[in-house]
């Protein structure tokens, strides 16, 4: 079920296009295809499953995401990422519910053309929703780039980013637009760091709506 | 204990730690800089029980293609089993890959050494600097010991002068004239621990950062700019508590700054 945000966007939230589909591979117990423009990843969620003995949390579900990139085997950057997608993804999954089980989140890069962590997130989430894993709220990536007179600019493209003095990308709850997840890159102010995350306070609004209303349109024809 | 988290909120309660240290207190920080002689710039930090030694070796490389006038820094933090019981011994695990990737940004954002610096020769010869980090007790906030350990042993590190000799294009290395690399900023690390979602403790000890809901680490350099805002997921944070913590960092960043410089002194007649 493919779900289009109109192309119009309103003054100072430049976010690029976003499309989303749901269900669209048969093995997993959720997957998700998340576009930002040109940039697309496919996440797949199992779960929750078995899990070995030597993983096994007594009292919550053990979360696991692999990363696999576009080219090349998975290194020490993709590690890192995991690492990051992990942790939000553990911050607001209910894993109490579902004690020593495994959720395993895949996530393979399909064309990366700029905030691709940003991509990762908001993929990783539809596909946590679309496998029923009960979480606490939805979360969404953003991804701002400041340049060198700086000016910001929201779900930058990789030309924006290589010229860019500081690339920030964030993860936003649902629930009061808290920061959930930080990763910033090049070096920015203190006042520069508040602007960032005030602008992506904003572009996370949009990004739920996107997400609400694609679900809606989803549920309302079945 | 029994209820970890319960013993420790009752201390939270009265505004302290269970080791009686205040909730923005670091623990006690010692440096120990040059201790390694077969390596080109050491230093040991420890920040309470968490002791990290860095080792720079600096050997001789052919610049990248795409920037023939760079050398190259390559950090590698190793977290062996002697640390910690949670490591096995085997490939680096998730947390080495982390904080070794952590360090590599740091490096990167910070422009703590111009790659520039590092090239002898464009297109030919260029200096690469091995960082090699090894955690010999782990007791919670690795990145900001890692952190403070790599900025030590890169003002440690002297490299000898290099000539390329016309005649036969080989490198000449004159070790009797040495000389320090350029620092350009001075990048220091700052952790937080979130609690229950509202409580920030800074420098969390291992126990403290298995008790926690979340984590935080501010890169701060001299000029009061960020290099690195290092969230991995936990509770939310609003603006104000990034606020506190950007000021705590500040403050870190001087008492920092100042025991280095009074370590750095203290040798200066070698």
């Amino acid at each position: 079920m493919e779900v289009d945000e109109p192309s119009s966007r309103p003054p100072g939230c430049s976010l690029r296009h976003f499309a989303c589909e749901q269900n669209l591979l048969s093995r997993p117990d959720g997957s998700s295809s998340f576009l930002q423009g040109d940039t697309s990843v496919l996440a797949g969620v199992y779960g929750p499953a078995e899990v070995k003995v030597s993983k096994e949390i007594f009292n919550k579900a053990t979360l696991e995401v692999i990363l696999r990139p576009k080219t090349g085997l998975p290194g020490v950057p993709e590690k890192s990422r995991e690492r990051l997608i992990r942790s939000t993804c553990e911050a607001v999954v209910l894993g109490a519910l579902h004690p020593r089980t495994s959720i395993t989140v895949v996530l393979q890069v399909v064309s990366d053309a700029g905030s691709l962590l940003a991509c990762c997130l908001n993929a990783a989430c539809m596909a946590l929703v679309d496998a029923g894993v009960p979480m606490r709220a939805l979360f969404c990536g953003v991804t701002c780039a400041l340049d060198s007179d700086g000016t910001l600019v929201l779900d930058p493209t990789t030309k924006q980013e290589k010229e860019a003095r500081a690339v920030l990308t964030f993860a936003l709850d649902s629930v009061e637009q808290k920061l959930l997840m930080s990763t910033t890159k090049g070096l920015y102010s203190d006042a520069e760091l508040q602007q960032c995350l005030a602008a992506a306070q904003a572009a996370a609004q949009h990004v739920f709506r996107f997400f609400r209303e694609s679900l809606q349109r989803r549920y309302s024809k079945s | 204990t029994v209820e970890p988290l319960e013993y420790y909120r009752r201390f939270l309660k009265e505004n302290c730690r269970p080791d009686g240290r205040e909730l923005g207190e670091f623990r006690t920080t010692t440096v120990n800089i040059g201790s390694i002689s077969t390596a080109d710039g050491s230093a040991l930090v420890k920040l309470g029980n968490t002791t990290v030694i860095c080792g720079v070796k600096a050997e001789f490389a052919t610049p990248p293609t795409d920037a023939p006038d760079k050398g190259y820094i390559v950090p590698n933090v190793d977290l062996p089993p002697l640390c910690s019981s949670r490591f096995r011994a085997g490939p680096p695990g998730e947390e080495a890959q982390v904080t070794s990737q952590f360090i590599a940004d740091v490096i990167e954002n910070s422009q703590v050494i111009q790659k520039e610096d590092l090239c002898i020769s464009p297109g030919k010869l260029a200096w690469v600097l091995y960082c090699d980090l090894i955690c010999l007790d782990y007791d919670g906030n690795i990145l900001d010991a890692c952190t403070f350990a790599l900025l030590a042993a890169l003002k440690d590190v002297q490299l000898p002068e290099v000539t390329i000799n016309e005649e036969t294009a080989l490198a000449e290395v004159n070790l009797k004239k040495k000389s320090y690399l350029n620092i350009g900023t001075h990048p220091v690390a700052t952790s937080f621990a979130v609690f229950d979602d509202t409580l920030l403790l800074v420098d969390p000890t291992a126990e403290e950062e298995h008790l926690a809901t979340g984590t935080l680490t501010v890169v701060m350099d001299e000029k009061g700019r960020l290099c690195c805002l290092h969230k991995p997921g936990g509770s939310g944070l609003n603006g104000a508590k990034l606020q506190d913590c950007m000021s705590r960092a500040v403050t870190r960043h001087k008492e920092v700054k100042k025991l280095m410089e009074e370590v750095i002194k203290s040798m200066k007649p070698k």
